[in-house]
């Protein structure tokens, strides 16, 4: 059954004259995102609310755990993101010893994370991404996934495009040990050192990786920017939230991944507001929890929280390719720097608060991460053997700040004076993004929702609404190559549930 | 003969297992082709629970399991496959053992949320308000959230036919286990799927396979303190390696990279409690008694993997 089935099946079920739906998907359906949505007495849309209903607990687990086997450990936070949380604890666990990296083994880590760059971007564009234009964005979720991309697009192009991504995977096994969960962090460097050859099978790679990223773009530019529907739909208001963006930068403001020299948040209008770097995010970033949901609501600390409202004066900020598009001068290689220009003509200037936008940004961002690698990698240099840098002191404290595919992503450990960690606290990238998601929802519902008529495809409109943010949806409820389960339920003014959809079946 | 029927299930896991069968690449395209997925959830978009229910008792060939279970959904799903499927497996070490998430174990719930929504550095609750299993908002919107539980291995809530270590299993080891599975070259119920060699076995750096004679570890090390030989034992070196007792399908990756192995690949076969058998093998490769004082933290390095399968049970909730 495919989900216009659902949606005519379920609009029977759940129309006028019917108090509730009798499914109490708390009793089984738990590991999903859930979705309320409140209408004032005209009908049309009061509240709405996305609410993460899973929890993991690793600030308090850690606790106890020498430093340097924490990157290793936190790194099954997600099996997707399988690079960012353990290089952001790397970087907090430099810090711990009060070390830099040795010039070899940071670059080491620079290529290592940027090809993670490259493999995730791919697997969420290919996966998730573009099966919504190539597949159609009402497609039945059957078809509208990795499988269902291929077979549209043909073996072959499904096969070339798996090959290239599976020589990121192989650069990201080679340096960090492992192609998932790698392992070779140490404070203040690397475990290996790597050889001639293996530098020149990271040259080699990235140029085939380059020619994924041109790829890429070509087939963003034929699929959606070609196509009239489909580049009205990004440029919509349906699919439009105006925040404040956080971004990481290098020493010459170009967008940059596994070490920005600072982050950067700049307001509604595109104004800078604040830098900040280390621990210094503590001044600027807050965390609100909500009682409603596991996900807290970080914003702007100087601008006070304000609940979850867009628009000029908001406090809420959003990060990922979008924001690190806007908060950037640009990149610092010719093919992604082209590339940015061709987008910032297209929206006229910056900052583009239109969330669909995020799916080209992410484009731009492989081939960019794809470049980076080869000029990494063109560095004879690189094959030092100094990976290791000597530790003489605790610091007891670190914190790592890295851009990663969905956004900004901040470690910070006290440890004792044996580096055993105390405390731990992990801001990632989608709980940055928790306000924004939940705007866009809201958005995307008023603009389906009029005078208590609810549109059948909102569902479908309001699942666009999220995924542009981070299409594996939190570290928290890990969805490649498919969808989140989401529940949506409408409620009228009186507080009487008037439609229930899902975009999974129940018993 | 028809396709093989196959279902695939995340309970609470990272998603690293679904990623290693991304990751079998060109590979995964041909698999599409030989097996027809009935099931995988909540991965690929279409989840029709209602459709799993649906079929008959046995239908599907085999069922894959991956994460542990930490909530009523998790327990649900994992007796619907055991009823549909003809075999299941528990697939990675979250399923099989409890995986690193099993460490919740450690802690109450209630120590386990005020860390994450009080305590922690960038947290604004000024009037320390914890997720409510039901809120009302602004005195009128109602919303709810299931209750968390502690984390129970796949086979604490139904049989399990064969496991898979890993965390997650290297994709050269799913695709053995998914030739395995397609020629029907499966060991005995209740095993696991493995070549049987230990970490160790399979070590370019075991003394034994040098020729050399094994030497006790005269120190115990953290493994930024010095330089590793990269041809020596890391247990001979005063790095704990728990490769004597975890199964070595990997290909002994963490070693490869002069990291010690942490036991994600399950424990050898025989072994029931993988972190007690750890604790034996290490206190016999030590050179002292008091080189057992200088570990720095057994729980987290023992049970890192496997927590929720020890007998020594959970800590005690008062």
């Amino acid at each position: 059954m495919g989900i216009l089935d659902i949606f005519r099946k379920k609009s029977q079920e759940g129309g006028n004259g019917m108090k509730k739906i009798e499914i109490n998907p708390m009793t089984r359906l738990e590991g999903h995102g859930k979705i309320t949505i409140f209408l004032d007495e005209q009908g049309n849309v009061e509240n709405a609310y996305l609410q993460t209903v899973e929890f993991m607990g690793y600030e308090r687990f850690l606790r106890g755990m020498p430093i340097e086997e924490v990157p290793r450990t936190v790194s099954t936070i997600c099996g997707v993101c399988r690079g960012v949380h353990f290089t952001a604890s790397m970087k907090a666990s430099d810090g711990v010893f009060g070390v830099e990296p040795t010039p070899t083994a940071k670059k080491l880590r620079d290529i290592f994370f940027n090809a993670h760059m490259v493999e995730d971007h791919t697997a969420i564009l290919y996966a998730l991404g573009f099966p919504d234009f190539v597949c159609g964005p009402t497609a039945p979720p059957a078809e509208r996934n990795l499988v269902g991309l291929i077979m549209k697009v043909g073996v072959d192009v499904g096969k070339l495009v798996l090959k290239k991504r599976a020589g990121a995977v192989k650069i990201f096994e080679m340096l960090g040990g492992r192609p998932i969960h790698p392992v070779a962090a140490v404070p203040g460097g690397w475990s290996k050192a790597i050889t001639e050859e293996q530098r020149k099978e990271i040259l080699t790679i990235a140029d085939d990786l380059i020619e994924l990223g041109k790829l890429t773009l070509d087939v963003f530019d034929k699929v959606v920017l070609q196509n009239k529907d489909y580049l009205d739909l990004v440029l919509s208001d349906a699919y439009k939230v105006v925040v404040n963006y956080l971004g990481g930068v290098d020493e010459n403001g170009k967008i940059t991944y596994y070490d920005p020299k600072e982050e950067v948040f700049v307001d509604t209008k595109g104004n800078e507001i604040a830098r900040f770097k280390g621990k210094e995010y503590l001044d600027h970033i807050a965390e609100r929890t909500l009682p409603w949901s596991y996900l807290k609501s970080p914003y702007i600390k100087k601008f006070g929280w304000k609940g979850i409202v867009d628009g000029d004066g908001t406090s809420l900020y959003s990060v990922g390719p979008l924001a690190r598009f806007n908060v950037g001068g640009g990149f610092p290689t010719p093919l992604a720097q082209e590339a940015y220009e061709k987008m910032l003509n297209t929206f006229g200037g910056k900052p583009v608060h239109n969330i669909l936008a995020y799916h080209w940004a992410r484009a731009i961002e492989l081939l960019s991460a794809a470049e980076n690698i080869k000029a990494l990698a063109s560095d004879e240099s690189i094959t030092d053997k100094n990976v290791r840098q000597e530790l003489t002191q605790v610091v007891g404290e670190g914190v790592g700040i890295v851009e990663v595919p969905r956004g900004t992503l901040i470690h910070h450990y006290k440890t004792d004076e044996n580096a055993i960690v105390t405390e731990a606290n992990l801001i990632v990238a989608t709980t940055h993004n928790k306000g924004a998601i939940n705007l866009a929802i809201k958005k995307a519902a008023q603009h389906f929702i009029k005078g208590g008529k609810v549109d059948e495809g909102i569902l479908n409109m309001v699942e666009m609404a999220y995924r542009p943010y981070d299409l594996c949806f939190a570290c928290a409820t890990h969805t490649l190559p498919g969808r989140t389960p989401i529940e949506l339920n409408i409620y009228s003014h009186d507080g009487e549930l008037i439609k229930s959809l899902r975009n999974y079946e129940i018993a | 003969m028809s396709k093989p029927k196959l279902a695939f299930y995340l309970a609470g896991g990272c998603g690293g297992c679904d990623m290693s069968i991304v990751d079998l690449s060109e590979a995964l395209v041909d698999v599409a082709t030989v097996l027809d997925i009935a099931f995988w959830a909540p991965t690929v978009a279409d989840a029709k629970y209602k459709d799993l229910e649906a079929m008959p008792s046995g239908s599907i060939d085999v069922g894959l399991f991956s994460g542990n279970v930490r909530n009523s959904e998790h327990e649900h799903i994992a007796k619907v496959l055991r009823d549909k499927c003809k075999v299941l497996i528990a697939f990675g070490i979250c399923a099989a053992c409890g995986g690193i998430k099993g460490l919740v174990n450690l802690h109450t719930t209630e120590q386990l949320l005020e860390t994450a929504y009080i305590d922690t550095f960038s947290t604004d609750n000024p009037d320390k308000v914890l997720p409510q299993v039901s809120y009302v908002e602004n005195g009128k919107y109602e919303l709810t959230l299931p209750a968390l539980m502690d984390s129970k291995k796949l086979d604490e809530v139904v049989p399990v036919d064969f496991y898979v270590g890993g965390c997650p299993p290297h994709h050269t080891h799913v695709a053995k286990a998914v030739n395995a599975i397609l020629t029907g070259q499966l060991p005995p119920a209740g095993s696991w799927i493995t070549m049987g060699k230990a970490v160790c076995e399979v070590c370019d750096k075991n003394p034994v396979l040098q020729g050399k004679p094994k030497t006790f570890a005269k120190t115990v090390k953290r493994i930024y303190e010095g330089n590793p030989d990269p041809n020596t034992c890391l247990l001979e070196q005063g790095y704990l390696c728990l490769g004597p007792v975890t199964q070595g399908d990997c290909g002994s990756k963490c070693p490869s990279v002069d990291i010690p192995c942490r036991g994600c690949g399950g424990p050898i076969p025989g072994v029931k409690d993988f972190g007690l058998r750890a604790v034996s093998a290490i206190a016999s490769m030590l050179d002292n008694e008091d080189l057992v004082d200088q570990i720095p933290d057994p729980v987290h390095l023992f049970y890192r993997y496997t927590l929720p399968s020890s007998f020594l049970g959970k800590r005690l909730k008062r």
